[in-house]
């Protein structure tokens, strides 16, 4: 377990390195195409910087007016009478909204219960494959002015949802109850 | 839709903070929500203007070429609606590479530059293609080798084996991509051509 985390540390400095010696290797202009690029990235944060505030207004008051909880306390009867853990319901939902309120949770759920526990293997898991949805797609679409989603948002909430119940049971199979 | 759902968030947020008396908060977050997101854009720019860069060395060296020529078949299978030679492919590709290393912010410049060419391939205005829906809801399973923050989260508070959940990790992400893959292909839209 060890060797994954070290590895994890491995995984940027050698996809620079790749691609640096690759450009070396094909007489490429490093500092020059760099420039080029980090000017577009550049560009790219001041194009999505209306959006992004745009989003953390919108998150940040439907966290503070509290409809949030209420959205959460409405939906937890209905996942735990499906069999869902009623500690991880809140998480299902705010992980659609806002990543960081999800981390929260998460630590939340790793002090109550231990991140060992089978409630933190399964949220670990489930923050593994499901995505701060509407922050993502706003992100990507706006940028384009694209407001019609069509069935995106469909498949990927219906996706998200087959993730989180995955992630539940993945958890008792691996690891036990 | 994005509309009604932003229009929802500060409506109902508004509605219920006074509600429930806690305007002080709403007040709070009206003011606040724009300076994180400010101080979020200033901590991203560096990354994402470094990553950039990288990008554009690979692009340059033809490593994207190269990667979206062995992502073909799969590139083709999700993608019927993009010409082979269209530059949207190469994002795409250098996109879900970025994403499946955990290189979140590389993939978010990459993935951007994506959006911006299928959106020229776009002829349905402000509806979303069929294109931007199957790259988006790839993009938004989460294909991901490592999650990095989880495990760290998960040593910080003292878990004995912190990655342990990365293979179940994978095997839920897998299956979420292709749920995802799949609803889409089969809800896939006509479209003007």
């Amino acid at each position: 377990m060890k060797l994954l985390l070290v590895l994890s540390n491995f995984i940027i400095p050698v996809t620079v390195l790749v691609i640096v010696v690759f450009g070396a290797l094909r007489r490429v202009n490093l500092y020059e195409a760099f420039l080029e690029g980090a000017k577009t990235g550049l560009q790219t944060v001041v194009d999505i910087l209306p959006t992004l505030i745009g989003l953390f207004v919108a998150v940040e008051v439907l966290r503070a007016g509290g409809l949030l909880e209420i959205l959460t306390s409405l939906l937890t009867p209905l996942e735990t009478w499906l069999g869902f853990p009623a500690a991880l319901a809140p998480l299902t939902l705010v992980r659609l909204v806002s990543s960081s309120a999800a981390v929260g949770l998460l630590t939340e759920l790793f002090a109550d219960y231990g991140p060992d526990s089978f409630l933190g293997r399964t949220a670990s898991i489930m923050m593994c494959c499901t995505e701060t949805v509407f922050y993502t797609m706003s992100l990507y679409f706006m940028s384009v002015k694209v407001t019609k989603p069509g069935r995106t948002l469909f498949c990927a909430l219906a996706a998200n949802f087959v993730g989180v119940w995955a992630a539940l049971a993945i958890t008792g199979w691996v690891f036990g109850k | 839709m994005l509309n009604v759902i932003w229009g929802f968030f500060l409506i109902g947020g508004i509605l219920t903070g006074a509600f429930l008396g806690r305007m002080d908060l709403v007040t709070n977050a009206v003011i606040d929500g724009g300076g994180n997101a400010l101080e979020l854009a200033f901590a991203m720019a560096g990354v994402v203007a470094a990553w950039a860069g990288v990008l554009r060395i690979a692009e340059k060296a033809g490593m994207i070429d190269l990667l979206s020529e062995k992502m073909g078949p799969f590139l083709d299978f999700l993608f019927p609606q993009v010409p082979r030679d269209h530059p949207a492919r190469n994002y795409i590709a250098a996109n879900f590479a970025a994403n499946f290393l955990g290189l979140g912010w590389a993939a978010t410049p990459a993935g951007l530059l994506a959006m911006k060419e299928l959106a020229k391939l776009n002829r349905q205005g402000e509806r979303a293609s069929n294109a931007m829906c199957m790259f988006l809801v790839v993009n938004m399973s989460s294909l991901q080798l490592v999650t990095v923050n989880i495990i760290a989260y998960r040593a910080e508070y003292g878990s004995a084996a912190p990655a342990e959940i990365v293979g179940p990790g994978i095997a839920a992400t897998l299956l979420t991509t292709v749920v995802g893959i799949l609803l889409a292909k089969i809800l896939e839209g006509r479209e003007k051509p």
